[in-house]
């Protein structure tokens, strides 16, 4: 695993139409942000891993030579990571593996996207499918994840309200974040369902809105992170895994990926049963019927058992394994920030900084991503002990 | 006079990148293509070392890292829809309008999902796991077209 890590400071923005707010401006709020969260300015940061999605969102090819400076990347090592929707967890991977690696002692990750500059997201996202076998009638995300749902529903014979239910505790949830994005008070079961069939079986209120947003945090090696802050979030375990799109025996309700993410994450961190072990998690649920999908695929529970897990109440605020307190990407998608902002939630909750979100007395948290068809994730967990 | 008064902003500036492309079909598409277009025909690949059977026809088994290349396997055109989507979002740049229907389909004889359309029949009726079979395009042009969409199994 390389030299022990700690994040020590977690900067974010808003999540919204940022219509005031230029690109270098939304980055440099973010790293401002982090240095300011542990104390540290520009001058400390060796190193920039650089994060951002697809450059079709903005129109802007090799987005980090616009913006190294403005993350504090002036006369330094910038690298620019991407992997779609996973970016922000591959940058903060990057980052620390930085750090880990014995390479440097202080490096800055950073990822965001302005999506609200694009006529729509969605022309952007349906470039990402193979151009001459499936780009011919997708839908952006929207359409790739339907089949997704679609099939775990049918599989495991789930009705519809599952996945509404899913988004109303996300948008329940949201209501403490102050960096979210859908925040509608009173927001119920009736009112999701209303909402029109978009891309069956996922309605309006199943899928995450469009933001503008950037996400910071700073790694820093073991003997650098007590002169800086007495709340770290130590890294316990991290994992990226990829596959394919057309694999053979690819099931699209089964994310063997993360569920192999997820045990070399807790190899790592030496857990052995998630569900117990783990006091909350932050899962990229772009999509409300990812929620329980996803529970799945990082072991709280068996293949299939998602939905009933759901049932228990054990993921919701009062349950013992609260699952996104942020409302999670569910209530806020940047993209190029969404899954570093599912890292910096898991590390707030550990250091205890949190707010009206914290999971009180949250010593071990994960952190996920999510990206590609189905088949990119990224796992961080954190804890608040070596 | 000095700075002007921030009572006023320029807001955005409105451009479009327009870049053309050719993508290149690689030896096993170009041979699934040319057996769609003259001969209405599916074909696929046996990976050398799994021995799954794969369509579209890939030159390497992904789960594997082998070449597929000693076998060239005639597959049906029927199979099990897996999942699928009805579309009735629209957003710029669409190739076909919704709302529309397409899905995963399990082709006989195959190991993995082949993507298309789903024709003849009303959105309700579409279940997963129903048997379908492809309507060949009268006018094939040696894309993905050259199956119109799959409709439910006579």
């Amino acid at each position: 695993m390389g030299r022990r890590v700690a994040v020590v400071g977690v900067g974010m923005t808003e999540n919204k139409s940022h219509w005031d707010c230029s690109m270098p401006a939304l980055y440099r709020l973010a790293v401002t942000r982090a240095l300011a969260d542990c104390g540290l300015t520009h001058k400390d940061i060796q190193a920039v891993s650089f994060g951002q999605s697809p450059e079709y969102f903005e129109g802007i090819n090799h987005p980090e030579k616009w913006l190294a400076e403005a993350c504090g990347g002036y006369l330094k090592p910038v690298f620019r990571i991407h992997t779609g929707g996973t970016v922000g967890g591959s940058a903060a991977i990057g980052g620390y593996y930085l750090v880990a690696s014995g390479m440097f002692d202080v490096v800055l990750a950073v990822s965001g996207n302005k999506l609200n500059e694009t006529a729509s997201a969605q022309i952007g996202l349906g470039t990402v499918y193979d151009p001459i076998i499936g780009r011919q009638f997708n839908t952006g995300a929207p359409s790739a994840v339907a089949l997704q749902s679609l099939r775990y529903m049918s599989k495991y014979g789930y009705n519809e309200d599952y996945g509404i239910r899913a988004a109303v505790q996300n948008r329940q949830n949201a209501m403490n974040n102050p960096y979210a994005q859908l925040k509608i008070p009173g927001y119920n079961f009736e009112m999701a369902k209303s909402t029109p069939m978009l891309c069956y079986p996922l309605r309006l209120a199943d899928m995450c809105p469009t933001s503008d947003a950037a996400c910071a945090m700073i790694f820093v090696a073991e003997d650098r992170v007590r002169k800086i802050t007495d709340r770290p979030a130590w890294v316990r375990g991290t994992a990226a895994t990829a596959a394919g799109v057309y694999y053979a025996d690819r099931d699209w309700a089964v994310p063997i990926e993360l569920r192999k993410a997820a045990e070399i994450a807790y190899k790592q961190a030496g857990i052995k049963d998630p569900l117990k072990e783990l006091d909350v998690v932050e899962l990229y649920n772009a999509f409300s019927w990812q929620e329980l999908v996803w529970y799945e695929g990082i072991g709280l529970c068996d293949w299939g058992e998602g939905g009933k897990l759901f049932d228990k109440g054990i993921t919701a605020m009062t349950g013992s394994l609260p699952s996104n307190p942020s409302g999670g990407t569910l209530c806020a998608n940047s993209i190029g920030a969404a899954a570093m902002f599912r890292k910096a939630e898991a590390a707030l909750q550990v250091m205890g900084k949190a707010g009206a979100r914290q999971v009180q007395g949250a010593k071990l948290s994960l952190g996920h991503g999510w990206g590609g068809a189905i088949q990119f994730h990224t796992i961080m967990v954190f804890g608040s002990e070596k | 006079m000095g700075v002007n008064k921030m009572t006023e902003i320029i807001k955005s500036v409105k451009r479009t990148n327009y870049v053309p492309y050719r993508w290149v079909y690689g030896r096993d598409l170009s041979r699934f293509f040319l057996e769609t277009k003259n001969n209405q025909k599916l074909y696929g690949v046996r990976c050398t070392k799994c021995q799954k059977v794969l369509v579209p026809p890939a030159e390497v088994c992904g789960v594997c890292f082998a070449p597929t290349y000693k076998e060239w396997i005639p597959v049906s055109d029927h199979g099990v829809l897996n999942t699928y989507t009805v579309v009735n979002l629209s957003f710029p740049g669409q190739p076909t309008n919704p709302p529309y229907a397409y899905g995963l389909v399990h082709l006989d004889g195959t190991d993995n999902l082949f993507s298309h359309m789903i024709g003849e029949v009303e959105f309700d009726k579409i279940k997963p796991n129903m048997r379908v079979q492809a309507v060949w395009n009268p006018d094939p042009k040696g894309d993905l077209f050259d199956i119109k969409y799959f409709k439910p199994e006579e």
